[in-house]
């Protein structure tokens, strides 16, 4: 086994073999542009990006047509957001999103509200998932477009996508899902789904960083969304710039070996997962956050409580994993999708979020086991916390002096 | 963010974690900090009656790498010291001795207040006025 080991699959992944394998090429020998209609060099590049395409819209329950290529899903939503509200401004100006959401949503969301829209942020429950009723009554007659994320990137919670689909189907609203975390995962159909929006990208699916795409439905309704960059009126018009031709070929590349090993490997991955989940809950006074019912197979966030996140992630130096502790970020404010489950500051501070991937071994899943439990006991033991914890001493009694 | 030797060794071998008997009017308790926060520190000092030298100091921490090993610096400088040397640690010198990074002198200010506290602790047991501290954090 090799040190470190990596469980920070939600932040990004290692590029597959297979996937670098055949990128290659398009560095090299194939190097054309495939906007460049007049020789091979650019034919060959065009019917590389268009077999990508398919490979894509495959995965998806598409049409290839229906593929606007990014530089990830980053840009996705800002395109996806920013687009719609520029394209759609006659219809209303009013969107709905979700307070767990990226940043990217949120963000894209804020500035929007400074150019005069208006934006609901819904709440969600105790476990991370928002309800469609939610949803429901938060649509009004100027509501032009629903943004809920698929899956969870600090939880791994699944949202009803297909039941708020439904329902914006039903009342002629665009719906819009950051699916990053979710495609190449678990099971995602834009059909079936009604989703008229989906953002996802190549890093979070064993290919390459910059490149990812934005599905943009073309028929029932034809969607449309303005370009945010000027230029060769690539992709249909919707987002300009040269393709990055070996990173659409790696896409395309992860995209099929995902829709083709995806089923067996969620069953390895949620096997694994329990069996870390379940060891490290053994600990006691260890919480799971976030539903796990709905949730992807790959991910685990739990707070151990009376331990500090980042001391903790210190004290398994060796396991690269992520923490919704402030002091692991510039702010000094814990995870804000933590909070927003409500859960105490001090149970965000101690939270870890173990992200398996593709390569995880279960060898690697039952040394991290040990290893956490020996840095969690080691913490505890000197934690003023626990030691008030054990003497039954309850920590809102206490008047802090916070700095 | 790369921790330095020092914070390495503190974190991996901390000195003096421990609990001292608070009821003994010789043991002076600070607990500064806030769980919401993510650092709590509780700093114990035990004073010798007859030489006023700090006999002992323990510490418990909940928080960062840093904030533990700001803590544990804090008990190694604190043994051996009067109450009047004890006074004179200032956070920069625990920033220096860790090599702490400007996100992180938070936490050796909060191992000054707790020197501090624990100090007043101690005079309020001894029926002292408690010190004003001419600093102010926060």
């Amino acid at each position: 086994m090799k040190l470190p080991i990596y469980l920070d699959n939600n932040s990004t992944t290692q590029v597959d073999p297979r996937v670098f394998e055949v990128m290659i090429p398009f560095f090299l020998n194939d190097f054309g542009n495939a906007a460049s209609k007049s020789h091979p060099f650019g034919w060959k590049a065009e019917e590389a990006v268009d077999y990508a395409r398919e490979q894509i819209a495959a995965l998806i329950g598409a049409n290839e047509k229906e593929i606007i290529f990014t530089s990830g899903a980053t840009e996705s939503n800002n395109l996806a957001i920013k687009g719609v509200f520029e394209m759609y401004a006659a219809k209303g100006n009013h969107f709905i999103t979700v307070t767990t959401e990226h940043k990217a949503v949120l963000d894209a969301c804020k500035h929007l509200e400074k150019l005069g829209a208006e934006i609901t942020y819904l709440p969600v429950g105790s476990d991370g998932l928002l309800k469609v009723e939610q949803v429901a009554e938060a649509i009004k007659p100027n509501t032009v477009l629903v943004s809920v994320m698929y899956g969870n990137n600090e939880l791994g919670v699944i949202q009803p996508i297909r039941e708020i689909g439904k329902l914006c189907k039903e009342k002629g609203v665009l719906f819009h899902t950051d699916a990053t975390q979710a495609v190449g995962k678990i099971p995602v159909d834009v059909l079936a789904d009604h989703i008229d929006l989906m953002s996802f990208t190549a890093h979070k699916m064993y290919g390459p960083k910059g490149i990812g795409a934005l599905y943009v439905r073309r028929k029932n309704p034809r969607v449309k969304v303005t370009a945010q960059m000027d230029g060769g009126g690539h992709e249909r018009g919707m987002r300009s710039g040269t393709l990055n031709v070996p990173g659409i070929v790696g896409l395309g590349k992860a995209c099929e070996l995902a829709r083709l090993e995806m089923d067996a490997e969620a069953i390895r991955l949620s096997a694994l997962r329990d069996k870390l989940e379940n060891a490290l809950l053994n600990l006691e006074e260890s919480y799971v956050n976030g539903n796990v019912e709905h949730r992807l197979p790959h991910t685990a966030n739990i707070s151990f409580k009376y331990v500090e996140g980042e001391g903790l992630m210190m004290g398994i130096k060796d396991i690269a994993v992520s923490s919704g502790s402030a002091c692991t970020s510039a702010s000094l404010e814990p995870s804000y999708v933590l909070k927003n489950l409500g859960l105490d500051d001090e149970l965000a501070h101690s939270s870890l979020r173990f992200g398996l991937g593709r390569f995880t071994t279960e060898e690697e899943v039952d040394y991290t086991i040990n290893c956490v439990t020996e840095a969690v006991n080691k913490l505890r033991d000197m934690s003023p916390l626990w030691e008030m914890f054990k003497e039954g001493i309850d920590l809102k009694s206490i008047e802090w002096t916070e700095h | 963010m790369a921790y330095s030797d020092k914070v390495v060794d503190h974190y991996t071998n901390p000195r003096n974690i421990g609990t001292l008997d608070k009821s003994k009017n010789t043991v002076g308790t600070g607990l500064v900090g806030a769980p919401e926060c993510g650092d709590v520190m509780r700093l114990q000092i035990e004073v010798n009656d007859e030489t006023g030298v700090i006999q002992d100091a323990k510490f418990k921490t909940f928080g960062c790498g840093s904030a533990i090993a700001s803590s544990s610096l804090a008990t190694e400088w604190l043994k051996g010291k009067t109450i009047d040397q004890a006074l004179e640690i200032d956070n920069m010198d625990i920033v220096e001795e860790l090599a702490l990074p400007p996100v992180k002198i938070h936490c050796s200010v909060l191992a000054e207040d707790a020197i501090r506290m624990a100090i007043n602790d101690y005079r309020a047991k001894q029926g002292l006025e408690p010190l004003i501290s001419e600093k102010v954090h926060h």
